[in-house]
């Protein structure tokens, strides 16, 4: 079988081979001119095969992911426990696939805290798999389990892509954030740099007891009660580099899904992302409306703003302040809840990411959970 | 009801596509020569060239050459790059060793169009390559589009570095 390298050998010396006979000037200058036709005749052929593969190989399905490691040292004060652990927590695995130009599917597979399984810590999970149409060249519409168009870390979490080692505390207990739903949705852009993202999916289940936090209401689209769907509309503006201006909400008309008296749920949330050289900012803030629950978690509300500063490509700190209470309704309830978050992130390569950071809390019960934590995440 | 009709409407004032081919590479080039296009030639990745191409894009350039176009102190270069999955193509003019313009040619990809603005591409304008190969300014990303945003500025980057090398010829 002939080899790679004998068959360039052996092409090189069929090229070259006409330059051994004797020859005029003249005839050695037409030589080396046909010779510059085959030559450029042979790349061209190479790079017309090279153009015809698809990015990473020659399938049409495409594979990425991303995971991070974390390390808690917080000491628990107040009735709060201590926490030092070692968590892998989340290792996650996109698949996407093209079925033509214009019908796309993605989807993504989470294990989160490294082990599943009954009595076990962690989980499996489908956070999205969704089939994606565009609909001209402006607008897309998608059906099946894709995340909730909400807040800055829901949709892009990536670990190399947000300070600080665990995600924000606003975002996980007041969006909250990782939302996945299933449903079908429409999104696109209507002017220069103004976006939408409409939604018609599965909602919260927040049952009857009338004292749940919301984060306790996702279903994650498993046998997921669906008698009442829940609408989300977003609009988005990034009309100037560096800024990005959103706002989101969300409508279920009865949280108990039948299962109860019918009240209703709706969360505004809005955010603001401006990076102007190596200085960044972030600020957000979500407010749920809670028909019907008691005990203050009628109102659910949080903040947060996250000033950061790039000291180079590599290296990035940042301090973040961040407040919320699951029980907003009821001042008298002490849920109130806040930390600050002050770190570093070393970035080796853009898609890998070293973070540390110390955490102060300062919550109205008094039980606080203050330390550091250490991680690792890449994506790819 | 409402809000998809003004949607509907609002699309319809728009010139610009989101994903597709906003500008052919010839009709690129014809532009930028104002129709006078000069000949096609070649710069070859081979040697140090690939190898610093290669430390710029963090992975092996996929062709043999690129081609690109001279008239006088302006060159063209056409490059691709890929954004999350997809190549973007895009179109450079420089004039000596500064960018003067870039534009999105073609954009394959279903998230980060937004690079394809003006309001993006301006801030490329002026800027050249420090001897780290990296660009003298900074670039402002876009959130939700920061492996386009990424592309673009690796490409200007190559675009820069390969117009030195032929300026060193």
């Amino acid at each position: 079988m002939r080899t790679p390298k004998l068959t360039a050998v052996a092409m090189m010396s069929a090229l070259l081979f006409p330059l051994t006979a004797n020859a005029s000037e003249a005839d050695l200058q037409k030589q080396i001119n046909e010779l510059k036709a085959r030559l450029d005749a042979t790349t061209e052929v190479i790079e017309s095969s090279a153009r015809t593969d698809k990015p990473h190989g020659s399938s049409k399905v495409q594979m990425g992911g991303y995971g991070e490691l974390h390390y808690n040292n917080l000491s628990g004060k107040g009735g709060a426990a201590d926490k030092t652990e070692m968590d892998f927590h989340r290792f996650v695995l996109f698949f996407g696939h093209e079925f033509s130009d214009t019908i796309r599917f993605f989807s993504e597979v989470e294990i989160e805290h490294a082990i599943a399984g009954e009595g076990k810590t962690g989980e499996v999970e489908l956070e999205q798999a969704y089939i994606e149409f565009d609909l001209n060249e402006q607008h897309r519409a998608k059906a099946g389990v894709f995340l909730i168009p909400v807040g800055i870390l829901n949709e892009t979490h990536e670990p190399n892509t947000f300070y600080g080692v665990e995600r924000n505390p606003v975002e996980k207990n007041i969006v909250p954030s990782t939302w996945w739903e299933g449903g079908a949705a429409v999104s696109g852009e209507f002017a220069k740099g103004w976006s939408y993202d409409i939604a018609l999916t599965s909602g919260l289940n927040l049952g009857t007891g009338g004292t749940t936090k919301v984060r306790s209401g996702r279903q994650k689209v498993g046998n997921a009660k669906a008698e009442s769907l829940m609408t989300t509309g977003r609009i988005k503006w990034t009309g100037v580099p560096g800024l990005e201006v959103a706002a989101t909400i969300t409508n279920q008309d009865d949280y108990t899904q039948g299962l109860g008296t019918k009240n209703s749920a709706r969360l505004f949330e809005t955010h603001a992302v401006w990076q102007t050289g190596a200085f960044a900012l972030r600020g957000l803030y979500a407010s749920w409306k809670v028909n019907g629950q008691t005990s203050g978690y009628d109102k659910q509300e949080g903040y947060y703003i996250e000033p950061s500063y790039k000291l180079s490509d590599k290296f990035g700190v940042f301090v973040r302040y961040n407040e919320y209470d699951n029980q907003a309704g009821d001042t008298s309830q002490n849920g109130e809840k806040q930390q600050t978050d002050i770190g570093i992130n070393y970035w080796p390569h853009p898609d890998v990411v070293i973070k540390a950071d110390y955490q102060d809390q300062d919550n109205a019960n008094n039980q606080n959970q203050n330390g550091f934590n250490l991680g690792i995440g890449y994506q790819f | 009801m409402k809000i998809v009709l003004i949607i509907t409407l609002l699309s319809l004032s728009i010139n610009s596509w989101a994903r597709g081919t906003y500008q052919k590479p010839a009709d690129f080039i014809a532009e930028t020569f104002q129709g006078n296009t000069p000949k096609k030639e070649a710069i070859w990745l081979s040697g140090t060239v690939r190898e610093t191409v290669t430390k710029i894009l963090t992975h092996k350039p996929k062709g043999l050459r690129v081609r690109y176009w001279v008239h006088k102190q302006t060159s063209a270069w056409i490059l691709e790059e890929i954004g999350k999955t997809e190549p973007i193509t895009v179109g450079f003019v420089l004039n000596d060793k500064k960018v003067e313009r870039v534009k999105v040619l073609v954009f394959r990809e279903s998230r980060g169009d937004e690079v394809r603005h003006d309001f993006f591409t301006r801030q490329f304008q002026q800027a050249s390559l420090n001897p780290d190969y990296k660009l003298n300014r900074h670039i402002d990303g876009i959130t939700g589009a920061t492996l386009s945003v990424r592309a673009l500025t690796r490409l200007s980057r190559v675009a820069l570095y390969l117009n030195e090398q032929r300026l060193a010829k």
